[in-house]
């Protein structure tokens, strides 16, 4: 009986949260906003018993990226920007093509309606999240793309300081 | 009332258009950035869902490098907007428009 009710708490407070992104005017409230979001994420991958991917969510995304975000709209001193691009065909077009994206993604989903196999058992998906069988699946059969993310990190790291660091005249 | 796989894809799909229109809409880049994450916690969401509902964990080896990805794509897009800024000091994306003529 709690799944239920956890999951409708973590979802509205997800959409809250994105859509509270969405429409507020300072990035910082954006930025404190889209973190209420991660967390419920991660919550929502506790109720689907994912626990390793539940903890890394909250360590890289709600502590690195974020704060990486909010350095940098400190760093910069940013002038207040109107809310919402203006532009009126320009905006209903945009309009039009996420309703078109929402409405894609839903029949896909109500198309699964039946399709899709019966979930697994609660163990066996409380198993498949554990950080012992994902640790030895990435160091196992997936250790060639874990080294290879390993060298796409440091590139990464090379280039943001190479960026940041020149001056472009 | 049971709790089905289709409500977790159906909320990916709601924060997945937020998403968008957090990219169509606003005009301050680091926030489009945000929207850019936010889309990707969508997709994670899905990719999540579809590995614990089968049992099957390779979907959660792909979200592990989806978030390294995230996390690559964030510093390096943060770095460009530094460097845009430090030239022509706005961040606004109607006024970043140095390739358009």
């Amino acid at each position: 009986m709690i799944g239920p009710i956890l999951f409708s708490v973590f979802a509205v407070a997800a959409i809250a949260g994105a859509l509270g992104m969405l429409f507020s005017k300072n990035p910082v409230s954006s930025a404190l906003w889209l973190i209420l979001t991660l967390f419920c994420v991660a919550g929502l991958y506790l109720t689907l018993n994912a626990t390793f991917i539940a903890v890394v969510q909250v360590l890289v995304y709600a502590g690195a990226i974020m704060v990486l975000f909010l350095f940098v709209i400190m760093l910069l001193n940013l002038a207040e920007l109107p809310r919402l691009q203006t532009g009126d065909g320009k905006r209903f077009l945009g309009y039009v093509g996420a309703c078109g994206i929402f409405a894609a993604l839903m029949i896909t989903t109500s198309s699964a309606l039946g399709v899709l196999p019966e979930p697994v058992s609660v163990g066996v998906a409380a198993e498949t999240g554990s950080a012992l069988n994902l640790a030895t699946l990435l160091f196992t059969q997936y250790a060639l793309p874990f080294e290879v993310i390993g060298i796409l990190l440091l590139v990464a790291t090379i280039g943001a300081v190479m960026l940041a660091k020149r001056r472009f005249v | 009332m049971e709790i089905t796989i289709n409500w977790y894809l159906s909320l990916s799909a709601i924060l997945f258009v937020i998403g968008v229109l957090g990219v169509l809409f606003r005009r301050n880049v680091i926030v489009i950035l945000m929207s850019v994450e936010l889309m990707l916690n969508a997709v994670n969401l899905t990719l999540v869902t579809f590995s614990q509902s089968m049992g099957d964990a390779a979907g959660q080896i792909l979200v592990f490098f989806v978030m390294s990805v995230a996390a690559a794509e964030a510093a390096v897009g943060l770095a460009i907007v530094i460097a845009i800024f430090r030239n022509k000091l706005t961040v606004d994306v109607t006024q970043i428009n140095l390739f358009r003529y």
